[in-house]
């Protein structure tokens, strides 16, 4: 199981390893779940160590983004890799309407920001 | 393609999600042993994925061959996939972008057919589909 990192009011999820479709759904509904229980603002996972990313997977990942919107929290994916990126799009794989960050870095700065706007 | 049970290469089993992982796994390395950049092998993995995917959707199981293939001094990968399912009823429209009949994205075939260099399909109504794609190293 892929351990969910709580950081203030950030969730983070690091894939370390190839992901199964069941490791993803189940990643999913846990997401899902723990932005109720910790009231989380945002969702951070890091796609850094994941080698391909299929359509099954994009829309895996766009259905997550979905659901953690309408649980009131926003979704970034941080760490596609370039050659990942290069596939996906030679593919038609587009993440539309997905927010996408660099690294996690730049991901907790966007979500902060994000926060600190919101509550202005 | 009536010598696939003779065919050499490494023969994934395709079932379940793991076995997809598996496969892009083997695909990877194949496309490594062959010195194929970081990018090639990607794409050949991600097409993998794709066509084992369709197999466990739309067939329930079937079976994935990947081998090295050569032309002359030219060396690549080849994936044959295989299953005996229910077949593609219109094989025309399976191929045009966005169509599909399992509520996916529709990308599948027309997608791997862009990202592999050679293409072959053949199906025929519940006797299955193979599907025969190569990608050769640059």
């Amino acid at each position: 199981m892929i351990p969910i990192l709580q950081q203030s009011e950030i969730l983070i999820a690091t894939v370390e390893s190839a992901l199964t479709d069941v490791d993803l759904q189940k990643l999913s509904k846990a997401l899902v779940g723990k932005v109720g229980q910790s009231r989380a603002r945002g969702v951070i996972l890091d796609l850094t160590a994941l080698d391909v990313l299929d359509s099954f997977a994009s829309r895996m990942l766009r259905d997550l983004s979905d659901m953690i919107r309408m649980r009131g929290a926003e979704t970034v994916i941080v760490g596609i890799q370039p050659e990942v990126a290069f596939s996906m799009v030679q593919l038609g794989i587009t993440l539309e309407n997905v927010t996408t960050r660099l690294d996690l870095e730049e991901g907790l700065e966007y979500l902060n920001k994000a926060s600190r706007n919101g509550r202005g | 393609m009536d010598n696939l049970q003779s065919a050499t290469g490494i023969r994934v089993p395709i079932a379940n999600g793991e076995a997809i992982v598996s496969a892009r796994q083997q695909a990877r390395e194949v496309a490594n042993s062959i010195g194929m950049s970081t990018n090639e092998a990607t794409m050949i993995a991600t097409a993998v994925s794709e066509l084992a995917r369709n197999i466990i959707d739309y067939a329930g199981e079937g079976e994935l061959i990947i081998d090295v293939a050569t032309n002359g001094a030219q060396r690549g990968v080849l994936v044959i996939v295989c299953d005996q399912g229910p077949g593609i009823p219109n094989l025309d429209d399976a191929m045009l972008q966005g169509f599909s009949t399992s509520g996916g994205l529709g990308l599948g075939l027309p997608g791997v057919r862009r990202i592999m260099d050679e293409f072959d399909i053949q199906t025929s109504r519940n006797e299955g589909t193979t599907v025969m794609v190569t990608k050769w190293k640059r």
